[in-house]
């Protein structure tokens, strides 16, 4: 039995406590709010920096010359760094696209067992690989056995960085397209590859050209792999089994030489490159608000994009 | 007279026919199929090939080394004296993961639960964006501003004031600073899988079914208690995955930090204060990679460690995406075997 003098007690407790819980939760809204305002000022201290310095170094010929000797007064420019990102880039995905797209149907399509499980399973572990990793296999498999570093080595690395990528993005991609799409073309006796290539490729379009941009978006940054594969280079590509020079690559070395004109070139490279990745992540973003997707949201939840 | 019903049926009939007999050989859905699972097969081959790889590559040091490798702090590569001890590198990469993991994790939690339980509808979107472009900028670029902007700061306004108070009591702030450390190397790294651990966690707290919100408020909680009350307990280990997955990255992070770390080698790099030059298994592997490429036992050690790293690595993301994977859970969709 609660006597009114106890009930009085537990409601000045009460009241007491209803404040005090009130100012901690107000303190902890503060602090989740700059948990936010912390992580907002180094993106945009990098976006300024680069944007400001890298816009100095932008010129014709930075962009389409050659380096210059390292310290001599004609710095040149990047050329060769932004042609080999670019032919890396489409090699890479002539040997990753395929085989991720057509992963994708599988996982999509035929993996509802326990192979399908397996693969989906070490598809997404493949994805978190420090990709240093890869790169020192590509180099152990490829440079090693032919015998000197190539466009081949670095675009076979990356295409291992981007095939699990283009393979989630696909599967989940290709879910997405109602089942009763497939019963339609099965009914009117269409084979299975048709049904999958003609009905449902096509409507899981949209996704399917995202997963793609994204992988592309990741492998024109990657740097890890490429030290072991593609050396580096100053001239433009005459053999794609010789080495090349790459955006990633060019930054890093530039950024290790001491004198200013390196420093400016490297903000230079960094501009390029950061616009390359960035306009593909936000244009990407930008139609798919539009668009208001599901598949969008759905890769997100996976993790893969990022 | 042909019933006008029987010779509408006569003809869907004949369309099936046609079609079916259009598109060629019943075998072509075989070996789709075929080469669809060869595609599905190809990454468990890559997989297996890195491990082969790694192994033959790195099998010299390990006869010559053997367990050692693991233990030793030695590190030389001049001919005649060749000798080689992973313990440094792999003590960097634990602490320098780890003190990253320290600074992410809470700010991480933070930023989701703004995101998922705070933020007004109209702000969720951009800044989820935000948070994800942040995972966007290429790791390069993040060594390239630790190098030319981050390091100038730290070093005057955390390093100097924190050696000046603790320097010679303390072993951990030991060290002149110099800008080019494991602290500078950690808190890029922070910054660098906040968007990873950040943009996860969120998803798993909007998981969190809004009925137990709902009941929680009900009971009388302020937004915190039903946090802390309905949504912690209910995505703890989808929380824990996703700061695991976080950990896999910080691992595996190579250019950034190898731009930063100051690049110790040897017994001088195992980590002992934070103003000190340290090395990780990714950085030394970057580093050294030029000097080594011609072959020898200096190359197998470096491979040696990528395979170190492999394996850790490899531990890390089976048990994150085991925790992951109970949670976020893909329902819907179409699957036909």
């Amino acid at each position: 039995m609660i006597t009114p003098e106890q009930r009085a007690e537990f409601r000045k407790h009460f009241r007491y406590n209803v404040g005090r819980r009130l100012v901690l939760d107000k303190i902890v809204k503060c602090i989740v709010f700059i948990c936010v305002i912390v992580a907002i000022v180094p993106l945009i201290s990098i976006l300024v920096n680069v944007f400001s310095n890298g816009a100095a170094a932008l010129t014709w010929n930075f962009l389409t010359q050659v380096p210059g000797a390292v310290g001599s007064d004609d710095p040149g420019g990047i050329g060769p760094a932004i042609q080999g990102t670019l032919v890396l880039i489409g090699l890479s995905s002539l040997i990753g696209v395929p085989i991720g797209v057509m992963g994708g149907i599988f996982l999509s399509e035929y993996g509802n067992n326990r192979f399908g499980r397996t693969v989906r399973f070490f598809n997404d572990v493949l994805a978190e690989f420090p990709t240093i990793v890869i790169g020192v296999f590509a180099f152990v498999l490829i440079v090693l056995t032919v015998g000197n570093f190539s466009v081949w080595a670095g675009s076979f690395a990356l295409s291992i960085v981007m095939l699990p990528i283009i393979m989630r993005t696909t599967e989940e991609s290709l879910k997405l397209v109602p089942v009763t799409y497939r019963e339609a073309g099965y009914a009117l006796g269409i084979r299975r590859y048709r049904v999958v290539f003609t009905i449902v490729l096509s409507s899981a379009r949209s996704g399917l050209v995202t997963g793609i941009l994204l992988a592309v978006a990741r492998i024109a940054g990657e740097t890890a792999p490429l030290v072991f594969t593609i050396l580096g280079s100053s001239q433009f590509i005459s053999d794609l089994n010789g080495p090349v020079d790459a955006l990633p690559l060019r930054i890093w070395r530039l950024s290790s030489l001491p004198y200013d004109s390196a420093v400016t070139q490297g903000w230079g490279a960094a501009f390029i490159l950061i616009i390359m990745v960035l306009s593909i992540n936000i244009g990407v973003r930008y139609i798919f608000l539009r668009n208001k997707e599901k598949t969008f949201i759905k890769f997100k939840k996976l993790g893969a994009v990022s | 007279m042909v019933d006008p019903l029987i010779s509408n049926l006569m003809s869907t009939r004949d369309i099936m026919m046609t079609i079916k007999m259009k598109k060629g050989s019943p075998h072509i859905d075989k070996i789709f199929k075929y080469v669809a699972i060869g595609a599905a097969t190809y990454v468990l081959a890559i997989i297996a090939m890195i491990v082969f790889n790694l192994v033959t590559g790195s099998a010299q040091v390990w006869q010559q080394e053997g367990i050692s490798f693991l233990t030793g702090s030695d590190w030389n590569s001049v001919e005649g004296r060749e000798s080689y001890g992973a313990f440094p590198y792999i003590m960097g990469t634990i602490v320098n993961a780890g003190i990253a993991m320290l600074i992410a994790v809470p700010l991480s939690f933070g930023i989701a639960m703004f995101l998922s339980e705070l933020s007004p509808k109209i702000m969720r979107t951009p800044l989820a964006m935000i948070v994800e472009l942040l995972a966007a900028v290429p790791s390069v670029v993040y060594g390239l501003w630790g190098l030319l902007v981050f390091r100038t700061y730290i070093q005057d306004w955390i390093e100097t004031p924190l050696h000046n108070l603790f320097g010679d009591q303390s072993i951990i702030f030991a060290g002149t600073p110099f800008g080019l450390d494991i602290l500078t190397a950690s808190v890029v790294l922070a910054i660098m899988i906040i968007p990873t651990i950040a943009s996860i966690s969120k998803e798993i707290m909007l998981a969190v079914p809004n009925s137990q919100r709902e009941a929680a408020y009900m009971l009388g909680a302020t937004k915190w208690e039903a946090f802390r009350l309905a949504v912690l307990p209910y995505s703890k280990s989808g929380l824990i995955g996703a700061t695991i997955l976080g950990l896999g990255r910080a691992v595996g992070e190579t250019m950034a930090v190898t731009m930063l770390i100051g690049n110790a080698t040897g017994a001088a790099a195992i980590p002992t204060s934070l103003f000190q030059p340290g090395q990780t298994m990714a950085s030394i592997m970057a580093n050294e990679f030029a000097e080594a490429s011609s072959g020898g036992l200096h190359l197998a050690a470096l491979v040696g460690i990528g395979l170190i790293l492999f394996v850790m690595a490899f531990a890390i993301n089976v048990v994150a995406h085991l925790l992951v994977a109970k949670v976020v859970k893909s329902h819907e969709g179409a699957v036909l075997a």
